[in-house]
């Protein structure tokens, strides 16, 4: 299959793809892994006069802890995240990147292109939502920092401004106590998953302090189970609490019916996969090492 | 839709020969691999980024060249299936998979077997469980996948100490 023919500009610098897109405007796109964009192209779904091609600008792609934060470079490869020790860090985090379709599509993918194209089955805004995330967007003049949940807007929307691109995304470290579980489940590697949760909390003692809960896969963006959040914040995790939470949660999902499954099954399969990714957060805020991994076939 | 196109000029090596030619930006690595310097081994499967049959390593990393443009593998050292062999030796990957027949039709098979080379060049004692995640985005519609693993098994056993 042929995608439709483009222009192509090579962008030296992140300020020089930036220009490009105010030059070119709404007829352009940035590429950067490809992995969703080039497939939507060869479909024709998406049609760019021009691509401004990122892949060759320098110093991009890197993992950095400075100060309790986690700095990746918005070309980063969700196979260099998960081969990052400082990602052990923050768990969470390795969940996703290790478990993100396949070998190949993790050597090509990256963050900042996840976040971008804001695909509703997208993995990293399900994640990222759970945690203190800044996406840190610049044009040719200048940059602003924006909080996830700000930079989310849509299916497939996002607060970037035409002439806009994600530089950098960063992660505060939780602090002690902390511990988080991201499980995706997929009928095989290479597709998105049929529903995800990500759960990440703070226990003092036998009691859960904070907790944030993403559902992936079921909505039109990453949802924020608020009403599950709060049926666990400030409380003891009791199997009283941890059902009313997972009926929260439940209730939070609003999947569609489709080739994955139908909305009840989705919403069956989100009670389930909460309740195991607290059980799992619950255990690694303990300090234990559990080995999470996307659940398929 | 633009006019008039510009063609690319780009420079890269295939199977350790270089090659330099002008492309249209359109062009996919796959097409390049398989119509310009007709090395067919490179199968196009699902040409849906699913299936895996594409694999080659784009500096010694597995990827999918049905979904990668041609013009991102500018200075990019490619290996493709016929790049295994040497001097009409074939590769032990190859030869294991011939020896533990993990191949039936062979449709998916030098796809499979550039995804196990990466496994290998980063992990020359990988468990079943690591096998199985490392060929996770190579389908195959033959074999049930048990002789495949044994292949591979087989392979990182005779490349040790290689």
């Amino acid at each position: 299959m042929y995608p439709r023919a483009f222009h192509y500009h090579r962008a030296g610098s992140l300020q020089e793809a930036a220009a490009m897109l105010a030059e070119l405007g709404d007829e352009a796109k940035l590429l950067a892994g490809g992995q969703s964009l080039i497939p939507l192209m060869k479909l024709r779904f998406a049609n760019p006069s021009h691509l401004v091609d990122l892949n060759f600008v320098p110093g991009t792609a890197y993992v950095k802890e400075e100060n309790g934060t986690l700095r990746f470079g918005s070309l980063t490869r969700h196979a260099e995240i998960e081969a990052s020790p400082a990602t052990a860090k923050i768990p969470i985090i390795h969940d996703c990147a290790a478990g993100i379709a396949d070998v190949q599509v993790r050597n090509r993918g990256t963050i900042g292109g996840s976040l971008a194209e804001a695909d509703p089955s997208g993995d990293w805004a399900t994640v990222l939502m759970t945690l203190q995330t800044e996406v840190r967007c610049q044009n040719n003049k200048s940059d602003r920092r924006v909080q996830l949940a700000d930079f989310i807007k849509d299916a497939y929307t996002t607060a970037l401004a035409h002439d806009e691109l994600v530089s950098e995304v960063a992660v505060k470290i939780p602090p002690a106590g902390s511990g988080g579980a991201y499980l995706a489940f997929k009928r095989s590697a290479p597709v998105y998953p049929t529903a995800s949760a990500a759960v990440q909390l703070t226990m003092d003692g036998e009691t859960c302090k904070e907790i944030a809960i993403g559902l992936g896969c079921v909505g039109l963006t990453a949802i924020k189970a608020k009403d599950a959040e709060a049926a666990l914040r400030g409380q003891r995790i009791t199997e009283k609490t941890m059902a009313a939470a997972v009926e929260a949660a439940r209730a939070a999902a609003e999947p569609q019916s489709d080739m994955r499954g139908s909305a009840d099954y989705k919403r069956a399969l989100v009670s389930s996969l909460v309740k195991r990714a607290i059980a799992i957060a619950v255990r690694r805020a303990r300090g234990e090492q559990v080995e999470v991994s996307h659940i398929y076939a | 839709m633009p006019e008039a196109i510009e063609k690319v000029s780009i420079k890269l090596t295939v199977n350790g020969k270089s090659h330099s030619l002008a492309i249209e930006p359109r062009m996919l690595l796959v097409e390049l691999l398989r119509e310009a310097f007709d090395l067919t081994g490179t199968h196009v499967g699902c040409d849906t980024t699913y299936c895996g049959a594409c694999t080659v390593l784009m500096n010694g990393a597995a990827v999918k060249s049905c979904t990668v443009f041609a013009v991102q593998a500018d200075g990019a050292e490619i290996m493709t299936v016929e790049g295994l062999e040497k001097d009409g030796q074939l590769h032990p990957i190859q030869k294991a998979f011939g020896d533990a027949y993990g191949l039936q039709c062979g449709y998916c098979t030098p796809g499979l077997m550039l995804s196990t080379a990466q496994l290998l060049s980063q992990n020359k004692r990988p468990s079943e469980k690591e096998i199985r995640k490392a060929i996770a985005g190579n389908t195959c519609r033959c074999t049930g996948y048990q002789n495949i693993l044994k292949a591979i098994q087989l392979a990182a056993q005779n490349m040790k100490g290689a």
